[in-house]
């Protein structure tokens, strides 16, 4: 009973990083119908800033988090006049190749750059341990620093004036346009934003295990799931999925074999796109 | 118009000559072609850079010597290398190109088992002879294979040494087995069942996961549950080093941690006080004190690696430096260059060199399967502050006392 308890407790702090990684990849497809497919090689990126950080200049390690959202906004921005601006509006399957191409682009340099041989990042963060079972100070900073992004992400969406546009342009971008909004501004600026999820949450996860330049395939692979579990386009939703895919690899690995877990998750991930379209969290706006 | 024609002409025939250039017969008898991939992208890229490295510093070596001698003929080295990324769809298609296209004379293998044994069917096809280095996989000898000849001893034998080591420590140990569900590691996960009930220890946990596992939590829960003693298992080396540092982080409790391949990489010591205790079955060591028939000692080897990548070498490294010369030591032998006479060469031959004892069963079971070479257990511990790697079994090879 306490190895589940500890399973669920890990699973629940997992995955709300897993929430945060997915944020980015909701509000970029909510915003401007984009699948950015660059995600995950985005997310190394993050790692890699806090290895740089860190590592080699000597940095405390949470002094990355501010840095690497200021850092991924920038690199977001400018992803968008380069690959994503041009194909806004257009056939679903022209951003997916657009953002495809940014993918191999940035693991291609990353590569090149650092091989993909696995980067570790040494960090303490005081524990506690319960009957046996280690709750990692690391596991525990992640989750936490997670809500805490998730929080202002959602003040700035709802209370700011430019988070107020940002929806505007995700509702109706003709409307928008309309009543004065610089939309083309206000969608550079949600890719940056989304980038910027990405890259933070990508720092997050690099102070808990090591990582290689191809690491960024697996959760970008887990925030598609979390975001149709969240429902497409919703980021507090991907917060909730995040959790909720943490709490059902935590509740499910202490009964079978982990080799299974993947089949569970994808298992799930098509029956959310047939039954719960709009995530299993937007029932009653189905 | 009139001088576009000649231009044309001109650069016709300046193409024509040169692909007669290309063709004279003088250049390819002097010079002897080796073909294989390497994984310069993907998840096995670590491992097999050092496999390569071996592969380069023994072809420099060689070409600067001035080639392998057959008979009154001298054979410079030339490599054509592909990266495979490492996925088993380009080997098929790298090791066909290398074999029709590059006319390759010999191969040697991609690095892990998975990819070996896809290179295998394709150098099986063309009658090529391939050195398999940085495959421990022992399927592919049971196919009938005539040309493949296995470097490395067998996936069965990786944790017979781990197993007997953690018996002389605590006879009733409890293990738990925590594997990769990748070839290599399932071969080895089979010999583990079989010598662990042999040896009477108990197996109290065994669990398999994907090579693209990041987070491990779960099945350290499971491990703490189980109570174990001792986790022997692993696969590569990405997930083998998240592995040691989340038992480190989540202070699973364990006596003895045995991994496969991650910890023999030097690149290791970068998980720091984590990677303390934590052992890797070997197939070389630069401690080992093999008196070779031919060919450098280790410590030779290790420094002249060392000069010339400033790292030091690996097995994976040692073992791509062994192939050639096994492969150079067979070609020579032979007194050709022809592939059946190299074979027959590589059947009977029973050498020690720097890497240990070679020799290849010619039993048509498992026909090229190594059963000359021994492995070693190497521990990762602290000495004078500083993160070295010691041989702790065998007894006979030891280099340092087991952590337990």
């Amino acid at each position: 009973m306490i190895a589940i308890l500890a399973s669920i407790l890990d699973g629940v702090l997992i995955g709300a990083v897993y929430g945060l990684a997915a944020m980015g990849l909701t509000l970029i497809w909510g915003v401007m119908n984009v699948i950015n497919l660059a995600h995950g090689a985005i997310t190394v990126f993050g790692m890699f800033g806090l290895y740089f950080l860190a590592s080699l200049l000597g940095l405390p390690a949470y002094s990355a988090v501010p840095i690497s959202i200021v850092c991924g906004f920038g690199i977001g921005v400018v992803l968008y006049w380069i690959a994503v601006h041009r194909i806004i509006g257009r056939p679903e399957l022209m951003s997916l190749l657009a953002t495809f191409a940014v993918n191999m682009v940035l693991v291609g340099l990353g590569t090149a750059l650092w091989t993909t041989s696995p980067f570790n990042v040494q960090v303490t963060v005081p524990g506690f341990t319960w009957q046996g079972y280690t709750f990692t100070g690391t596991h525990i900073m992640a989750a936490v620093l997670a809500g805490v992004i998730a929080g202002l992400l959602y003040l700035f969406l709802h209370h700011t004036r430019t988070g107020k546009a940002i929806r505007a342009v995700a509702n109706n971008r003709e409307a928008a346009e309309l009543s004065g909004i610089p939309t083309t501004q206000i969608l550079s600026m949600a890719f940056g934003l989304g980038v910027a999820l990405a890259t933070v949450s990508g720092t997050l996860i690099a102070t808990m295990f090591p990582f290689t330049m191809l690491s960024g395939e697996a959760y970008q692979l887990k925030s598609f799931v979390v975001t149709v579990l969240g429902g497409l386009g919703n980021p507090a939703g991907a917060l909730l999925g995040g959790i909720a895919l943490g709490l059902i690899e935590g509740m499910a690995t202490p009964f079978m074999p982990v080799s299974w877990i993947p089949i569970i998750e994808f298992g799930l991930f098509v029956f959310c796109l047939i039954a719960f379209p709009r995530g299993i969290f937007s029932l009653s706006k189905a | 118009m009139r001088s576009n024609t000649s231009l044309l002409f001109g650069l016709s025939g300046l193409a024509i000559a040169t692909m007669l250039v290309g063709a004279t017969p003088a250049l390819a008898e002097d010079t002897l072609t080796i073909g294989f991939t390497a994984s310069q992208s993907g998840k096995l890229n670590n491992d097999s850079t050092a496999q390569m490295r071996g592969f380069e510093l023994w072809r420099d070596e060689v070409n600067a010597a001035g080639g392998i001698k057959v008979g009154s003929k001298q054979y410079k080295i030339n490599f054509v290398t592909y990266d495979d990324e490492s996925q088993n769809t380009r080997v098929q298609q790298l090791y066909t190109r290398i074999i029709v296209q590059d006319k390759a004379q010999f191969l040697f293998s991609p690095y892990s088992s998975g990819l070996v044994a896809t290179a295998a069917v394709v150098s099986e096809q063309y009658d090529r002879v391939m050195i398999t280095t940085g495959g421990a996989e022992e399927k592919p000898h049971r196919l009938g294979n005539k040309n493949l000849f296995q470097l490395y001893s067998p996936a069965s034998q990786y944790l017979a040494g781990a197993l007997a080591a953690l018996k002389e420590k605590n006879p009733k140990a409890q293990v738990a087995f925590v594997y990769e569900d990748d070839p290599f590691s399932k071969a080895v996960a089979q010999a583990v069942r079989d010598l662990a009930k042999k040896d009477g220890l108990t197996l109290s946990l065994e669990e398999s996961y994907s090579g693209t596992t990041t987070d491990f939590g779960p099945i350290i829960n499971k491990v703490i549950a189980s109570k174990a003693d001792a986790l022997l298992g692993g696969g590569h080396y990405a997930d083998g080093a998240t592995l040691t540092r989340q038992l480190n982080d989540q202070k699973a409790g364990l006596k003895w941690v045995t991994l496969l391949v991650a910890p023999d990489s030097p690149n290791f010591a970068t998980l720091g006080d984590a990677a303390i205790g934590i052992s890797v079955p070997s197939q070389w060591e630069p401690q080992v004190s093999f008196k070779p028939d031919f060919g450098p000692t280790a410590a030779e080897f290790t420094k002249r690696f060392t000069d010339k990548f400033k790292i030091e070498p690996g097995y994976h490294a040692a073992g791509g430096y062994a192939a050639g010369m096994i492969l150079q030591h067979a070609i020579e032998q032979a007194g050709s260059i022809d592939q059946a006479k190299v074979a027959e060469a590589l059947n009977k031959m029973d050498v020690t060199t720097m890497f240990g004892r070679t020799k290849f069963s010619t039993d048509p079971k498992e026909h090229g399967l190594q059963i000359g070479h021994e492995m070693v257990l190497a521990q990762w511990q602290k000495k004078d502050g500083k993160l070295v790697k010691e041989v702790i079994w065998p007894k006979a090879a030891k280099t340092a006392d087991i952590i337990y």
